[in-house]
């Protein structure tokens, strides 16, 4: 009973988790411009990450594997952030205007991306 | 033998706060026991925030209204602007751009992100995990 439960469990949050990833990446093709693009990413980055490896640390059981799943979750939390803000500064250094639903007074006007 | 690393790294760890000796910007030993409680609700605000992207990926006409604006920041130290901007580029639908003393520049894919956080729950909590 416990075993089988687990398992569906385990299924259940990997294929929300897969279903997290897709729409990212369609969110990803959808989008306008590259910060928006960057909020599409941010959803495989957090919630689909977080449900894969979840559904992963239930496959495990309690073993070393569990520890490792854990600390690479700690870890992409920690780091993914500081590269969506790298690559965001980088953007604005390299002259990328974001596209502005309403631009306002205090920013530069708003450009229409090419392509 | 693990047993025997586990707790010579503890004692090591006991001593070192005892003798005030923790590097307090590299490893801030004295927010781990506040972190955890807050990271359960950020927990829960990257899962609502995602909700919300989600549904605007799936929209077929694709209601984003992208907007740049500044929040301020009450955090006292680096690292608690550091926790405050990774939790907002955390959260799917706002990005930090950039960070001063006192302000965020915050990129925000819909006004329901901006309303999140010009309403000051997360940069209260951020403070009060920060605990000055």
């Amino acid at each position: 009973m416990m075993p089988s439960l687990l398992d569906g469990l385990s299924w259940l949050l990997l294929l929300s988790g897969c279903a997290c990833l897709l729409i990212s990446a369609i969110g990803l093709i959808r989008m306008p411009d590259l910060f928006t693009r960057m909020h599409a990413a941010g959803i495989g980055d957090t919630l689909g990450a977080i449900l894969v490896l979840a559904g992963l640390m239930l496959q495990s059981g309690l073993s070393i594997t569990l520890i490792k799943l854990v600390l690479i979750l700690f870890f992409l939390l920690f780091t993914s952030p500081t590269a969506c803000h790298a690559l965001a500064r980088a953007a604005l250094a390299g002259g990328q205007k974001p596209l502005l639903a309403e631009p306002n007074a205090d920013n530069s006007p708003a450009e229409q991306s090419p392509s | 033998m693990l047993g025997l690393g586990c707790g010579s790294v503890a004692a090591i760890t006991w001593l070192a706060l005892r003798m005030d000796l923790i590097d307090r910007e590299g490893h801030p030993l004295h927010l781990t026991l506040r972190a955890p409680l807050f990271w359960f609700w950020l927990l829960w605000e990257i899962v609502k925030a995602n909700g919300q992207v989600i549904r605007v990926i799936l929209d077929p006409k694709l209601p984003i209204s992208p907007r740049r604006f500044r929040v301020p920041t009450s955090q006292k130290t680096d690292i608690g602007r550091v926790i405050y901007a990774n939790s907002i580029t955390l959260t799917p639908g706002t990005i930090c751009l950039d960070v001063n003393e006192t302000e965020l520049d915050i990129h925000a894919l819909t006004a329901d992100g901006e309303l999140g956080l010009q309403s000051g729950q997360m940069d209260q909590l951020v403070s009060r995990v920060e605990g000055h």
